[in-house]
């Protein structure tokens, strides 16, 4: 791959090669839509080290798809990426060009989308796809290389080779999206996002996908960016969790921590909204709606469903920092320690 | 007085065509009683293919069962007169999955209640209407000024639901039927439409048929449980105890593959055996063989109901030290 110049000062300089797979700075998009300009994402800010899981968790509109489509440069007009970087293992993929970037996807970043499973060909049999997919991100390969791939991917995500002589509707829900996450996982990228993999799916086969992408994980020691608002999941799978509300990050906090003591008052709402076995019939659900990104409150976007809010929320927008050791919090009543 | 619905030995069988022999059991004779002097909430969990959906359709009277049949205060549901009819589309009400899909793009939100209290004569005057729109609302915690007059990509998927939750309850039914209500809607905001369930049955006294595949959410409104895998019962009875102290090898892989949000609580390690579409099935006997970690001999037998307790009963040969319940009794397990 013939490398711009500024990743070519990256690759070269030690110190870059000690930081972590992926690294987002100030990341900020916006959609320029008749009604005005919103901001979906209000510069994001985190890293990853390779064999981390981290989940991004939030409401719907939350901006969480934003993300995931932005750090693949994927955001459609009439959205734009208006500043900050994305690097990847290494290169900023914010500076690559079209080209380079469809050969950065793939093989050093890949996106498994919401609702993969649907996206499959339905007259094409499976090899034929993921041959497809390696064609379009990678040239260099010859057809024994990707006929070796296809098979190795197959079998990592614990299908048979066979499937990729199969149709898509000779596949159960699961076995689709497994062959999604095989597609995700044939150039062996460096960081692998996963927009709410098993939405559709019944939990024992949520199960089944899940321990796969572990797996998977596990052989590549990639990172993984799990997308969801099942917060159960994320206790089963994550490392850190993020917690993102109006294209803001709210929190960001090892897993344990965040369940056993969320900071932020909308993490703290978010794990109190969860059902227990132990208090059987009490609900606690989040008073009041999440606002428009285009009519967004001034300071804090929280504020007007924060029961701690005080008036220097509704003028200062309290700064994404790190409060407490690997725990980042936008809260002005959290203190630092 | 006879109960509000009654299924007697329903099954509901798919045919593939017209040539094709092959034929999907999606219900396997299964009966099932819903008083309506003592309302409750019963939920009927399994996975994708289990035959929750297809029951729901049956008891919206969606569909005709294959065999057995269903009956409305005593009435074959089937042969209903024009009046019955009415009452019935009245008293049995339905909540659905998507609340994207219900809703017309091109009306606001309020056609979805104006329309039934048209169709069943509810209201005379503009008035009158308004007021019974408002306070089907406020039973849901909505506010009419809030909603009624928006589009309904304006409102929240929460607010959308709970607008159809206030839809059924417009018609002071007896019975809802609510298919997987909170599955495509997010996780916070959950909470608000299962409570307002739960305010349904208990303030109006309406029984509520939970279909779901979701144990945490069923676990914390429902009073008793029927767990299907397909077409068959494998357990049913107290939601407390069968949840807790689940008897059933099925019902055991379903409980342990919930992902609950407790660090304690991970994933058990019990291997989950064979693949779902890999998985041979039995003509006859137990559904679950091709997957059961305990399969038998004797289980290439159709298991008959064991009833462990007086609220529990599993349909699997480890419990055959136990007395026999018949299917037709399934409703006698259930605590309302």
């Amino acid at each position: 791959m013939k490398l711009p110049t500024r990743a070519h000062v990256v690759l070269n300089n030690p110190q870059f090669l000690m930081t972590p797979v992926l690294q987002v700075n100030n990341l900020q998009v916006t959609y320029y839509t008749e009604g005005g300009r919103v901001r979906a994402l209000d510069g994001v800010n985190l890293e990853l080290d390779s064999g981390e899981k981290m989940g991004l968790v939030g409401e719907s509109g939350s901006g969480k798809s934003t993300m995931a489509l932005a750090m693949m440069r994927m955001i459609k007009s009439p959205g734009r990426i208006d500043g900050g970087r994305v690097v990847v293992d290494g290169v900023d993929i914010t500076a690559l060009s079209e080209n380079d970037m469809r050969e950065a996807r793939l093989s050093r970043i890949s996106y498994i989308p919401q609702g993969a499973m649907n996206s499959i060909n339905p007259v094409l049999r499976i090899g034929a796809q993921m041959k497809d997919a390696m064609q379009a991100h990678a040239k260099h390969f010859s057809s024994t290389e990707i006929q070796h791939r296809i098979d190795e991917a197959l079998v990592s995500v614990d299908l048979r080779p066979t499937v990729a002589r199969m149709y898509p509707h000779e596949l159960s829900g699961g076995m689709k999206q497994r062959v999604c996450i095989a597609i995700g996982i044939l150039l062996k990228p460096k960081v692998i996002i996963a927009d709410e993999p098993t939405s559709a799916l019944d939990v024992v086969t949520q199960r089944q996908v899940m321990q796969t992408l572990d797996t998977v994980q596990a052989q590549l020691g990639c990172a993984i960016i799990l997308i969801g608002h099942d917060m159960g999941l994320m206790a089963q799978f994550v490392d850190k969790v993020a917690v993102m509300y109006t294209g803001r990050l709210m929190e960001l906090s090892p897993v344990s921590e965040m369940f056993a003591k969320p900071l932020h008052p909308y993490a703290q709402a978010l794990i109190n909204s969860l059902p227990d076995l132990k208090k059987r019939g009490v609900f606690h659900g989040i008073p009041g709606l999440a606002p428009a990104l285009l009519r967004l409150p001034p300071g804090c976007s929280f504020h007007p469903r924060c029961p701690i809010a005080q008036d220097s929320c509704k003028q200062i927008v309290p700064a994404f920092e790190e409060k407490l050791p690997g725990r980042f919090v936008a809260c002005h009543f959290v203190e630092k320690a | 007085m006879a109960p509000i619905l009654e299924l007697r030995n329903v099954s509901k069988t798919y045919s593939r065509g017209l040539i094709s022999r092959a034929s999907t059991t999606a219900l396997d004779n299964l009966s099932l009683t819903l008083d309506a002097s003592t309302p409750t909430i019963m939920t009927v969990a399994g996975e994708s293919g289990s035959g929750k959906t297809t029951l729901a359709m049956l008891l919206l009277g969606f569909l005709e069962p294959s065999s057995g049949q269903i009956f409305y205060y005593g009435k074959d549901i089937t042969k209903l007169d024009a009046s019955d009819r009415t009452s019935f589309r009245r008293d049995v009400q339905a909540v659905f999955q998507d609340p994207f899909a219900v809703f017309n793009p091109f009306y606001p939100v309020d056609h979805l209640l104006t329309v039934p209290i048209q169709k069943f004569k509810l209201a005379n005057t503009a008035a009158k209407t308004r007021s019974l729109m408002e306070e089907a609302l406020n039973g849901v915690g909505l506010r009419a000024e809030d909603v009624l007059g928006r589009f309904p990509h304006q409102l929240s998927g929460g607010q959308r639901q709970r607008i159809n939750v206030a839809r059924a309850l417009l018609l002071k039914p007896k019975v809802i039927v609510a298919d997987e209500p909170v599955s495509m809607v997010d996780a916070s905001l959950r909470a608000t439409i299962l409570e307002s369930l739960r305010k349904l049955n208990r303030e109006f006294g309406i029984s509520i048929l939970y279909i779901t595949h979701d144990l945490t959410t069923a676990f914390h409104v429902a009073n008793s449980i029927i767990v299907l895998y397909r077409g068959q019962v494998m357990e049913a009875g107290d939601i407390d105890t069968v949840i807790k102290n689940p008897q059933h090898p099925y019902t055991r892989l379903l409980i342990d593959s919930i992902p609950w949000p407790d660090l304690s609580r991970k994933w058990g390690d019990s291997e989950i055996k064979a693949r779902e579409a890999e998985a041979g099935e039995l003509l006859t006997g137990c559904k679950f063989y091709g997957r059961c970690p305990f399969a038998m001999e004797k289980c290439k037998q159709p298991p008959p109901l064991f009833r462990l307790s007086e609220h529990q009963a599993a349909s699997c040969y480890i419990h055959d030290q136990h007395e026999r319940i018949s299917t037709d009794k399934l409703t006698e397990l259930l605590p309302t």
